[in-house]
C-alpha cells in the first residue's frame, strides 16, 4: 500500500493508496466520502467528475491521484454548503439550474474555475466554458443563466 | 434531522430488514396500510400536527418532491414545508404504478389530492364533534380546523396525530376550487436542490452498506453469446477480487471500487462466437422486412381506401426514426443486501414495486420480504438501465452472501441499456384539385408489445438462464401516428413487428417523436405542395379552442408572416448560411397536452451543419401545479429532444452496439443550444396533465420543417447529421 497525503477542502487528508494509478475521483468518493465529484463516463468526456486543482477544472476520473499531492484540491464540498453556498452554487439554486443534478457538479467546477481568471465573462464565453461539459436533462439554459448571474453578483 | 423506523416493516414481519432513514422535516411516521384505496396509505399526521406523504411515485429529477407536497398542502391547509414526502420505497409506499407515461402528477399526484380531500373532510368531522359545531361551519387553514366565523380550532395533530384515519379514499368529495388556490399555481422552490448542488445529497450511486464489495458486470463480446471459460488467475493479482459467475453472466467483486474496475479490465475471459444481428447499416431494411406479429387500425375515419382507389392527385412519403439510447450522464448504479430468502434494494428505478415482483421472481424470493428503496439516481427518460442493474446488484448479492454495489460503466450504459426502438412510417394523402387533403393514410411499423411476466429481459436473467429473453415492451409507440386534423378520410394502421434489432424498452414520449416527426412533417409537404401558409394550413383544419390557441401562440411569438414555403430561392442569395423558420402542432395522445413548436434553424451549405437558433413553444397541460416545474420540463424536452433529431443514432455490427461512448454517440452541447421561448397557458380549471414527455413530441417535425423552409431539402430521416443533410442538399437543387 501506497500512503499518499491530499490536500482536500483546505484539509490534510491520508489515503493507503493500493494501485498507484488509481483516479483522484475514486479516492475523493471512495475513501474522502466527498460525493460531489460524480462517475460519468470514466473517459474525460462528460465533466461529471470536474474538482478544481490549484485553480484550474480538472476531470478527476483521468487523473492519478498520486498526481495531485501537494496541490490545492476543492470540490463542490468544498465551495461551499446548503446554508452557505458559494456564489455560484447559490446563482445555479436561484436559477433552479438542474433537473436529476447529476452533471451539475461539473457545471458549477468549471463555472466557478471560469469566473476565477474571468470575472465577467460574456454569454458565448459561458458556453464555451462549458463547451466539454454534457448534460442529458436539458437544464443548459438555466446553467448560463446562474453563471452569468453568479458574475453578475460577484 | 428525525431518525425514523420504517413503519411498515413492522406490519409485516419483515423487522430484520428495518432501516432508519431520515426525512427534513418534523413528521413522525405511524404505521398504517399500503392499500392503496385507503387515506392512511398516502397520509400520516404526527402528534407535532406535521405530516408524512407517501408516494409510490418518484422525483427523478423533475420536482414531483416539491409538486405533490403543494397538492397535499392545498387540499388539507397546511404549510407545505410542514410536510414531508417519502417516495418510491416498497415497504413504506403505496403502489401506484410506475413513474413513467406523464403520469407522476397527472395520475399519482391526483390520487394524493383525493386521498387529501377525503382527509380533510375526515379532520372537519372529527373538530366538528370535537368543537361542537356543525361540520358545514369549520374550514381548514394552517395545519388546523377553525370556525369560519371565528374563534378557537383544533388542530391536525391534536385530531388525529399519530393515529390513523382509517378512512377509504372517497372519490366523491370534491377537491377545493381552483380559485381560492394558495399553495398550487404558484413556483415553491425545489427542495432536494440545495444539497444537490452543494455535494450533500445521496443519489443512488453514493450509498454505502458496512461490508459492501463493488462489482463490474463483464460484457459479451456479443450478444447472446456464451461463456465458456473464465481464468480467475488473470486477476489474483488484484486484492480481494473475486469472479461471480452464474452460466453466461460474469462479474468481478472487489473491495475497493478501482480494484473492481482493474479485475473487470484484466480478467480473461472465453466467449462463444455469435454475430446474428444485422448491422446498423441496414436498419431500415431490417425494419422493413420484420415480420407482423399483428396489425391495428388505430384510427378509421370515413374511408380513406376508396378515397385513394378513385386515383387523383396522391402523395406519399416514409419516415424513418432511428433506434437512440437513454443516454443518463451516470450509468446506471444500485446497491443490494439479499440473504436469507429477501433483502434491500437501492435504486434510482421509476417503477419500484414492479421491480420488486420482477426481481423476487427471478431470484425465487418471497416479495413481502424483498424491500426496494427509491434513490435519486441520474435522470432516466424511461427505461433505461436501472432494472438491470439492480437485478444485477441482488443477483451478485445473492451469491455472495454480502452487500454489493454495481456501477455500470459508460460502454454498459450506452452499449447494453434497452432502447428507443426503431420507427418506419409510409405516409399517403390524397389531394383534389383545390388542394384539400381528401384522404390520409399513415401504416406505422414498430415492436409488438409483449412482455413476458418479468418485463423486459433483463441482460442478467437472460444470461444467468432464468428468462429465455422474449418479450419486449416499448410503450405507446403507436400514439400520435394519426393526424389530429379535420380530414374526411383518416386510416391509421399500426404493424406491430414481431421483432427489433436491439432489446427496446420505453424512452421518453414513446414513439411519439417519431410519429409527430412523420406526421407533421407530411402535413408540411401538404401544405407546400398546395402553396398554403403552413400555419394557416394547420389552424384551418383545428377546431378545439386548446389547439387553436397553442399554434395562434406560437405564431404570434415567432412574429409569423404567411408565405408558401420553402423561402424563394432568391432569399438565398448565395449565403454561405440558409435560414428558415418551421412549425409543428400535436396533442398528446390525441387526449392530453397541447403543444405546439417553432423553429429557426441555420444551415451551413458547406457543410451540411444544422444549428436551431430560436426555440418558440406554446405549452398546455391544463392545471399546472408548479409552473417553474413545468417550465423545466419543457425546456428539458426542447433541448434533449434536439439533440436526439440532430445527433442520436445508435449504431451496432453484427455482434453489438459500437456507440459506447460521448464521442461515438454525442449529444448537443452548449454552444448548440438555441435560445427558447416558452409560453405555458395555465387552465386552473382543466385537469392537471403530465408535463414530462407532450414538448418532446413536435420538436423533430418543427426541425425538419425549418429546414425545408431554409433549403427546400426534405429530411424525412433522423438524425439531420451533415452527410445526410449535404445528401438531401444535392438533392434538391
Amino acid at each position: 500500500m501506497t500512503a499518499l497525503t491530499l490536500r482536500v477542502n483546505g484539509r490534510d487528508r491520508t489515503v493507503d493508496l493500493g494501485d498507484p494509478d488509481t483516479p483522484l475521483l475514486y479516492v475523493l468518493r471512495d475513501d474522502f466520502a466527498l460525493h460531489g465529484p460524480k462517475f460519468g463516463c470514466g473517459l474525460g468526456q462528460c465533466g461529471s467528475c470536474a474538482v478544481i486543482v490549484d485553480g484550474q477544472a480538472v476531470r478527476s476520473c483521468m487523473t492519478k491521484a498520486a498526481s495531485v499531492a501537494g496541490k490545492t484540491i476543492v470540490t463542490l464540498e468544498g465551495l461551499g454548503s446548503p446554508d452557505k453556498p458559494s456564489k455560484v452554487q447559490a446563482a445555479f439554486i436561484a436559477e433552479a439550474a438542474a433537473q436529476c443534478g447529476y452533471c451539475t457538479n461539473g457545471m458549477i467546477m468549471t463555472a466557478t474555475a471560469l469566473l476565477g481568471r474571468n470575472p465577467r465573462p460574456s454569454e458565448a464565453e459561458v458556453r464555451t466554458a462549458l463547451a466539454s461539459n454534457l448534460c442529458r436533462c436539458g437544464s443548459h439554459v438555466r446553467v448560463v443563466a446562474a453563471v452569468l448571474r453568479a458574475a453578475k453578483e460577484g | 434531522m428525525n431518525t425514523i423506523i420504517g413503519r411498515r416493516a413492522f406490519l409485516q414481519g419483515t423487522a430484520g430488514l428495518v432501516v432508519t432513514f431520515t426525512i427534513p422535516c418534523g413528521a413522525q411516521a405511524s404505521p398504517a396500510t399500503l392499500d392503496p384505496e385507503k387515506v392512511d396509505a398516502y397520509l400520516a399526521i404526527a402528534p407535532d400536527g406535521s405530516a408524512t406523504v407517501y408516494a409510490g411515485k418518484v422525483d427523478l429529477g423533475t420536482g414531483a418532491r416539491v409538486a405533490i407536497p403543494q397538492i397535499v398542502a392545498e387540499e388539507l391547509g397546511m404549510r407545505p414545508e410542514r410536510i414531508a414526502l417519502v417516495e418510491g420505497d416498497t415497504a413504506l409506499t403505496p403502489n401506484q404504478g410506475g413513474t413513467g407515461g406523464s403520469t407522476g402528477i397527472m395520475v399519482g399526484g391526483m390520487q394524493i389530492r383525493q386521498a387529501a380531500a377525503t382527509a380533510r373532510q375526515g379532520l372537519i368531522t372529527l373538530a366538528a364533534a370535537r368543537l361542537n359545531q356543525p361540520a358545514e361551519t369549520l374550514d381548514t387553514a394552517d395545519g388546523a380546523v377553525v370556525p369560519r366565523a371565528g374563534g378557537p380550532g383544533v388542530g391536525f395533530g391534536a385530531l388525529v396525530g399519530g393515529g390513523r384515519f382509517d378512512l377509504a379514499v372517497d372519490k366523491n368529495v370534491k377537491p377545493k376550487n381552483p380559485d381560492n388556490y394558495k399553495v398550487v399555481g404558484k413556483s415553491l422552490p425545489r427542495p432536494d436542490l440545495p444539497a444537490k448542488l452543494t455535494g450533500r445529497h445521496d443519489y443512488v450511486q453514493d450509498i454505502r452498506v458496512d461490508g459492501m464489495l463493488h462489482a463490474r458486470v463483464i460484457r459479451a463480446p456479443a450478444i447472446g453469446a456464451s461463456l465458456r471459460s473464465v481464468d480467475a488467475a488473470s486477476i489474483a493479482h488484484i486484492p480481494g477480487a473475486q469472479v461471480v459467475r452464474v452460466k453466461d453472466f460474469l462479474a468481478v467483486v472487489a473491495p475497493r471500487e478501482w480494484d473492481a474496475v482493474r479485475a473487470m479490465r484484466a480478467l480473461r475471459a472465453s466467449w462463444s462466437e455469435t454475430a446474428g444481428l444485422s448491422g446498423s447499416q441496414t436498419l431500415f431494411d431490417t425494419v422493413r422486412n420484420t415480420p407482423v406479429a399483428r396489425s391495428e387500425t388505430l384510427r378509421n375515419i370515413g374511408d380513406a381506401a376508396s378515397v385513394f382507389a378513385q386515383g387523383g392527385r396522391v402523395m406519399t412519403a416514409s419516415y424513418r426514426w432511428p433506434i437512440q439510447s437513454h443516454a443518463s450522464m451516470g450509468p446506471s448504479c444500485a446497491v443490494a443486501d439479499i440473504r436469507a430468502g429477501g433483502g434491500t434494494v437501492w435504486t434510482a428505478a421509476q417503477g419500484t414495486h414492479r421491480l420488486r415482483q420482477v426481481i423476487s421472481q427471478l431470484l425465487g424470493l418471497d416479495a413481502a420480504k424483498l424491500r426496494l428503496i427509491y434513490q435519486d439516481g441520474s435522470g432516466s427518460y424511461g427505461g433505461n438501465g436501472n432494472d438491470d442493474v439492480a437485478f444485477e446488484a441482488a443477483l451478485i448479492s445473492r451469491e455472495l452472501s454480502r452487500p454489493v454495489r454495481v456501477q455500470w460503466m459508460r460502454e454498459d450504459d450506452l452499449g447494453w441499456d434497452p432502447k428507443g426502438p426503431p420507427q418506419l412510417l409510409d405516409l399517403r394523402a390524397a389531394l383534389n384539385a383545390a388542394g384539400d387533403v381528401m384522404a390520409w393514410e399513415t401504416v406505422a411499423m414498430v415492436p409488438q408489445n409483449n412482455p413476458a411476466p418479468t418485463g423486459t429481459p433483463l441482460i442478467a436473467a437472460v444470461a444467468a438462464g432464468l428468462v429465455d429473453g422474449s418479450g419486449m415492451s416499448s410503450g405507446q409507440t403507436a400514439a400520435n401516428s394519426d393526424p389530429p386534423y379535420l380530414f374526411a378520410n383518416v386510416r391509421a394502421d399500426i404493424k406491430w413487428l414481431a421483432a427489433t434489432p436491439l432489446r427496446p424498452s420505453a424512452l421518453r414520449a414513446p414513439g411519439k417523436i417519431g410519429n409527430v416527426f412523420a406526421v407533421e412533417c407530411f402535413v408540411d409537404e401538404i401544405a407546400a405542395a398546395t402553396q398554403a401558409d403552413p400555419l394557416q394550413f394547420r389552424l384551418s383544419r383545428l377546431k378545439d379552442p386548446r389547439a387553436i390557441e397553442v399554434l395562434t401562440r406560437v405564431g404570434q411569438m415567432m412574429a409569423w408572416k404567411p408565405r408558401t414555403t420553402p423561402r424563394p430561392v432568391s432569399d438565398w442569395r448565395g449565403g454561405a448560411v440558409l435560414r428558415g423558420r418551421g412549425i409543428s402542432y400535436m396533442r398528446y395522445k390525441q387526449n392530453e397536452n397541447y403543444v405546439a413548436m417553432g423553429m429557426e434553424v441555420e444551415v451551413e451549405r458547406s457543410s451540411g451543419k444544422v444549428r436551431v437558433t430560436r426555440v418558440f413553444c406554446a405549452h398546455d397541460c391544463g392545471q399546472m401545479i408548479n409552473p417553474d416545474n413545468v417550465r423545466a420540463q419543457v425546456e428539458g424536452s426542447i433541448i434533449q429532444t434536439i439533440s436526439r433529431t440532430l445527433l442520436e443514432e445508435v449504431k451496432f455490427d453484427a455482434s453489438r452496439v459500437t456507440t459506447t461512448d460521448w464521442s461515438s454517440y454525442p449529444i448537443l452541447a452548449f454552444p448548440d443550444v438555441p435560445k427558447l421561448e416558452i409560453a405555458l397557458i395555465d387552465r386552473p380549471h382543466e385537469r392537471a396533465l403530465g408535463a414530462g414527455e407532450a414538448a418532446t413530441a413536435p420538436v423533430a417535425a418543427a426541425l425538419g420543417n425549418a429546414v425545408f423552409d431554409a433549403t427546400g431539402a426534405r429530411l424525412r430521416e433522423a438524425p439531420f447529421t451533415p452527410a445526410r443533410v449535404k445528401a438531401a442538399l444535392a438533392a434538391s437543387v
